[in-house]
């Protein structure tokens, strides 16, 4: 897989091999052993208090994520996709963003939500079954998890077509769009189609590709021949291979990336290398596709452990700092876990109401009849 | 008063749309440049811009797709899908997301997009290009679908349809395309989602939508001159159905034949006659008979008399009924 005819560009010059135990090269600001990597295209520098902050973000979203899975097993949800292994794609992309900017998730970017100010509840309530998802995605900018594989990258698409539409792009303040999705989405047509109209309307999009290895049990082979990040080439899209796993290269690409969009310089493809160290979901079970080793080899390169040690390594944070954040996301948990354990079941009317914005009449109908079918029910009597 | 064609009626009505519306947008394959394949956005382009009336790229979940996006961003797309049977690629964005978004995000999002499909057959055209895929649209709870049967309600029902907040499958009879008609420009007349009455009768009833409507009202001269009294419907919005006027019509002649192109097989008909014979039981004198496509792949061309309901299988089946 030489990529030895390509131009000069900010992106990586080869490809791992399918087998996740190649040292892929991609744009690497951190290696896993912490230390700082120089890059002849990106660099990142933030203030001391935003480099602890991404710390403390990753902390807090593995542990609010793990309790995603602890509340599963506790029957408390019905099913959990976790996040861990990607939080540093997910933290060094959600906090390259602008206010202004808008995201159009999968749906399993809590660290993403996290990044955005916007109130957890709302993926434990989707899974704990009391809501689907619902909030106000356009005052938020952050739509509603996307289960549909790829469904999401036509939206972000459309969307992005209206910012430019809206003339929001331009400038160093203009607006850009970002769509997370996974590997497997990569082989989906809205996927292929998202890409081909970003590039001819010349979108203010960026797709994040958390590649982790795995569409449920089957890996990158039976996804692609030709990595994403190549392939955007092929749609005139640049494409741009980081090493999902650090966090300081993933927050260096994506800025890049959302600033070249929203000065009007058109789309971009970020393939974010990770690994998914749980199963798909918790209904998942990863030990019928996957060994122990592979896992060992991912665990050498966690995201939080080479930050750490690099934020220790500089004088950035102290063991103090690290007790401190540890604490924090123990309350955090704390108070997650009452509000979700506090979600409490919709009334049956809910299934009804905002089907439409103008309820017919058969609906009406039908929602009268579920009100006084579970009225009985409650009172014993008979509604006939 | 004016006389126009079906495509003209939609044209002019696309028209006021996009005057009336300026966040409406027209998008679709060939709509721009070209004013559509069968010219119902002709002209368009030229007197609204490349950036309102959208040359999309081919792919029809594509345009669904970023019709949505757009609609999050607080535009109005007016999607057109070249034939009803290039409708498919885009059924996951027409099923699970323009029509469950809304009722996902607990009605704070609005997805105000109508999606124009040019239906049904009888233009001796090739395969996929003469289908009736309306079933699986009313059977989606988030969409609403409707269906013009004459230029009067091409022009109206077009802009009531961009006025709302719900998505709505608007399907266009495509061999009526050129009948033209009387259309009164200045009154809509009809709500969107209610039914015509268009014949009064006291024999039986005939219900019928977009290109049935006229072999029903075909069916009813000629029924006349035999001295039977039909009653004719068009349904107009199979999505949600306007059920009283078809109660009313039914108690009144106590039989029914519901016509339409598309197979009979869990059809929009088999909806009606069940709701029919649940509310008016006791009104009906013989069952509710249904006049539609054969449970067949739509055949070729050559074929298709022998395929779509005719005035002499709707007159079957109403001496059918009556023999009850």
């Amino acid at each position: 897989m030489g990529d030895t005819q390509r131009p000069a560009k900010k992106a990586a010059k080869s490809r791992p091999k399918p087998a996740s135990t190649n040292e892929p090269q991609f744009v690497q600001l951190l290696s896993p052993e912490g230390g700082r990597v120089k890059h002849p295209d990106y660099d990142i520098d933030l203030t001391d208090e935003e480099y602890r902050g991404l710390y403390r973000d990753l902390v807090i979203t593995r542990e609010l994520d793990a309790q995603g899975t602890a509340l599963q097993r506790q029957g408390q949800l019905g099913l959990w996709p976790s996040l861990l292994g990607q939080e540093a794609a997910q933290i060094g992309s959600g906090r390259a963003l602008k206010p202004q900017d808008t995201v159009f998730p999968a749906y399993r970017e809590l660290g993403v939500q996290w990044c955005r100010g916007i109130d957890l509840i709302s993926a434990f309530a989707l899974f704990r079954g009391t809501d689907l998802g619902g909030r106000d995605t356009v005052a938020d900018r952050f739509n509603m998890y996307a289960i549909v594989i790829a469904s999401q990258t036509l939206h972000a698409a459309g969307y992005a077509m209206g910012v430019a539409m809206d003339g929001a792009v331009g400038t160093e303040d203009g607006e850009a769009v970002i769509v997370y999705h996974g590997d497997g989405a990569t082989s989906e047509g809205d996927f292929n189609e998202a890409l081909v109209w970003a590039g001819v309307f010349n979108s203010p999009l960026v797709f994040f590709c958390q590649n982790n290895q795995y569409a449920i049990s089957e890996t990158n082979a039976r996804q692609f021949r030709l990595p994403p990040y190549r392939r955007a080439e092929g749609f005139g899209v640049p494409g741009i291979f980081v090493d999902g796993n650090d966090v300081l290269a993933t927050y260096a690409v994506t800025r890049d990336a959302l600033d070249r969009a929203r000065r009007g310089e058109g789309p971009s493809l970020i393939e974010a290398y990770t690994y998914r160290m749980q199963p798909h979901t918790t209904s998942d079970d990863a030990t019928r596709y996957r060994d122990e080793a592979e896992l060992d080899f991912w665990r050498a390169k966690d995201p939080i452990v080479r930050y750490r040690k690099w934020l220790a390594a500089e004088g950035l944070a102290d063991e103090a700092y690290f007790a401190e954040i540890d604490t924090e996301a123990g309350e955090q948990v704390r108070a997650l876990r009452a509000r979700v354990m506090a979600l409490t079941d919709p009334e049956v009317t809910e299934m009804f109401d905002n089907v439409y914005a103008e309820m017919p009449a058969g609906i009406a109908a039908q929602r009268a009849e579920a009100v006084e079918l579970q009225a009985s029910l409650e009172d014993g009597s008979d509604p006939r | 008063m004016t006389t126009m064609s079906m495509i003209k009626g939609l044209n002019e009505g696309l028209r006021r749309v996009l005057e009336d519306q300026p966040k409406s947008l027209v998008m679709g394959e060939d709509v721009g440049r070209l004013g559509g394949v069968f010219r119902v956005t002709d002209g368009l382009q030229k007197d609204f811009g490349a950036d309102r009336i959208i040359d999309t790229p081919l792919a029809e979940s594509g345009i669904i797709g970023t019709a949505i996006g757009l609609a999050m961003r607080g535009y109005r797309p007016i999607c057109e899908i070249q034939f009803d049977g290039f409708v498919y690629p885009a059924f996951d964005q027409l099923v699970s997301q323009l029509a469950k978004i809304p009722n996902r995000s607990g009605g704070r999002v609005r997805l105000p997009v109508v999606v124009r499909i040019p239906y049904g057959g009888g233009i001796g055209a090739i395969e996929h290009h003469s289908e009736s895929p309306e079933a699986y649209f009313a059977h989606t709870a988030g969409l609403k679908v409707v269906t013009c049967s004459n230029p009067a309600d091409a022009y109206w029902m077009i802009q009531q349809a961009a006025a709302g907040d719900d998505p709505v499958v608007f399907f266009e009879p495509k061999r009526r395309y050129h009948a033209k008609g009387e259309v009164d420009t200045e009154n809509p007349g009809l709500g969107l989602y209610r039914a015509r009455t268009l014949r009064e009768g006291r024999t039986a009833t005939l219900i019928a939508y977009g290109p049935t409507v006229d072999v029903a009202e075909n069916a009813a001269k000629a029924a006349a001159e035999e001295g039977l009294d039909l009653e004719v419907v068009d349904l107009r919005s199979l999505s949600p159905i306007d059920w009283e006027p078809l109660f009313a019509s039914v108690r009144k002649t106590g039989r029914a034949v519901v016509v339409h192109e598309a197979p009979g097989n869990v059809g929009i008909g088999a909806e009606v006659a069940a709701r029919l014979t649940e509310e008016c039981f006791y009104s009906l004198e013989a069952p509710v008979l249904r006049v539609t496509g054969y449970d067949v792949p739509y055949p070729a061309s050559r074929l298709e008399d022998d395929y779509l309901p005719n005035l002499d299988r709707v007159l079957d089946a109403v001496d059918r009924s009556l023999e009850h």
